[in-house]
């Protein structure tokens, strides 16, 4: 590409100089555009953005059904070891035994909230939570259990 | 010219005047007392000014990038400058083993007094100057220019590669930019024929050079104000400091209070600059007068000349810190390149149209 002359440099880098200065006294003259969150004054209102990564929950409905089929396959994906499921044998009511969960531990210590667990799981029974305060004074209380205590699998998922 | 107010700086400083002659008599006990007087008055004025510049330059930076700025300590955070200056009082001052000691200690002295010495002949309202000397401009340029030994003697005596890479690019900076400075000052001079600053001021009282003195003018204005923003190592020319490339330059070394000094001498020196391209281009302390608005011209008398002069140096403060928020660092090539090959040729043909002007009386 040839250089541009002499003069013409510094039209282009006057003008491209002016479109800067034009940016930046924009956002002087218009104090609406500022993004800044005022995070602890603002708690009430804080509204998080649906891609956000807080940590990883189960959602339970009503009658206190999960999704989750215990196939470990988020356990599999996840590279840290963050999740860990203990699961049991339940006895179904015409006599067969199927595989259940009995507690999914998750480590939220351990996490980079890195969501492949979440494009692992079959069933989608587990996603990213938008709770993002988690400090606690004891890493123990990290280890967090996600199935509510006597939660069963929705019907129908397999 | 008739102020609103009572009493104006120059009847204050005429009563004082008065006042110690009556006090004192012996003309030469008046004329220490004066200075004293002056001395503790301008010292007071730069640490509000500093304040001021300090919470301004924040604010503005904060809101031109879309952000808040300071907004706990103080209403609107305008505490925060005094909270820093706690915080910077209380810190160690540290001083590397291998340091020269006595330049060490010598150069953030030196950089306050040049930036102080250069506020002698600024003239702040009607009548109300420190010094009115018929050198005004020379001298300005010149003591603004040894502000440069200051940041040289910082950077050597640090010993510090961080610190002596700044300071040396502060010298190479400053050596280029000062021609185009004084040659855009020179503009001004052969306009008015006169370096005294009260004679500049006066000759901008039917129309303000900026305006009385067409395009060429105009290029030198704006020249100046770029070749100063570089002369005050300010963004986009902070190559001295260059925080990703030199941790600080020449100021990496120090801290505590003679950090803050090297702080306090950035902002005065702003303030001078401004201050000059005010008088100098803007009309200094003169009301903003039109030819034949009578009503219009009559109304901007009555807003005091001290609120004129500060209105408009704080305008081009404005516009430096506007460029600084605004514009990425040069490179140093790029630096030297534009002082150069474009800044001086273009004050130099430029300053042949003013002279051509002056000679033929083309402006008004």
């Amino acid at each position: 590409m040839k250089e541009p002359g002499y003069f013409k440099t510094i039209y282009l880098s006057v003008i491209s100089l002016l479109k800067g200065m034009k940016m930046t006294g924009y956002y002087f003259t218009h104090l609406k555009e500022i993004q800044t969150e005022q995070y602890p004054d603002n708690r009430a209102t804080l509204v998080m953005a649906d891609r956000f990564r807080g940590e990883v929950i189960m959602p339970h409905n009503d009658l206190n059904e999960h999704s989750c089929t215990g196939c470990q396959a988020c356990e599999i994906a996840c590279p840290n070891g963050t999740i860990k499921i203990i699961t049991k044998q339940e006895i179904l009511a015409d006599g067969k035994k199927k595989k259940a969960i009995d507690q999914f531990v998750y480590h939220l210590d351990l996490c980079t909230m890195c969501n492949l667990c979440i494009v692992a799981c079959p069933t989608d029974a587990i996603k990213m939570g938008h709770e993002f305060e988690h400090s606690v004074f004891d890493k123990s209380q990290l280890k967090k259990i996600l199935n509510v205590k006597g939660s069963k699998v929705k019907a129908g998922v397999e | 010219m008739k102020t609103i107010f009572l009493i104006s700086l120059s009847s204050l400083a005429r009563h004082i005047h008065i006042w110690l002659e009556e006090l004192i008599g012996n003309p030469n006990g008046v004329y220490i007392t004066e200075m004293t007087i002056v001395g503790i008055s301008l010292i007071v004025f730069l640490v509000v000014l500093c304040f001021f510049l300090g919470y301004a330059e924040r604010k503005v930076a904060a809101f031109m990038q879309i952000r808040l700025g300071p907004n706990r300590v103080g209403p609107q955070g305008s505490l925060q400058i005094v909270a820093d200056t706690v915080k910077l009082l209380f810190k160690e001052g540290l001083t590397p083993t291998a340091a020269d000691k006595f330049l060490f200690h010598l150069a953030p002295l030196i950089m306050v007094i040049t930036a102080m010495l250069a506020l002698a002949p600024i003239a702040f309202a009607k009548d109300f100057q420190i010094f009115d000397m018929s050198i005004g401009v020379l001298y300005v340029a010149s003591v603004s220019s040894m502000a440069v030994i200051g940041i040289l003697m910082a950077g050597w005596s640090s010993y510090n590669k961080y610190s002596l890479l700044g300071a040396m690019r502060s010298g190479a900076q400053i050596v280029s930019y000062e021609l185009s400075v004084g040659l855009s000052l020179i503009s001004i001079v052969i306009l008015t024929g006169s370096l005294k600053m009260s004679d500049i001021v006066m000759s901008q009282s039917d129309g303000w050079w900026l305006f009385k003195g067409h395009i060429p003018i105009l290029i030198s204005f704006v020249i100046f104000i770029i070749a100063s923003t570089a002369e005050i190592n300010r963004a986009p020319f902070d190559l001295t400091e260059a925080e990703s490339e030199l941790t600080g330059g020449f100021h990496t070394e120090y801290s505590g209070m003679k950090f803050a000094m090297f702080l306090l001498s950035e902002y005065i020196n702003l303030f001078i600059v401004s201050a000059i391209a005010a008088t100098l281009f803007l009309g200094g302390w003169m009301p903003l007068h039109f030819g034949h608005w009578e009503g219009f011209n009559h109304i901007m008398d009555y807003i005091p000349s001290s609120i004129w002069f500060l209105g408009k140096t704080f305008l081009i403060i404005f516009i430096i810190m506007w460029f600084r928020w605004t514009f990425p660092r040069l490179r140093v090539d790029q630096l030297l390149n534009l002082e150069w090959k474009y800044l001086l040729p273009i004050s130099m043909v430029n300053i042949l149209v003013v002279t051509l002007m002056a000679i033929m009386g083309w402006h008004f």
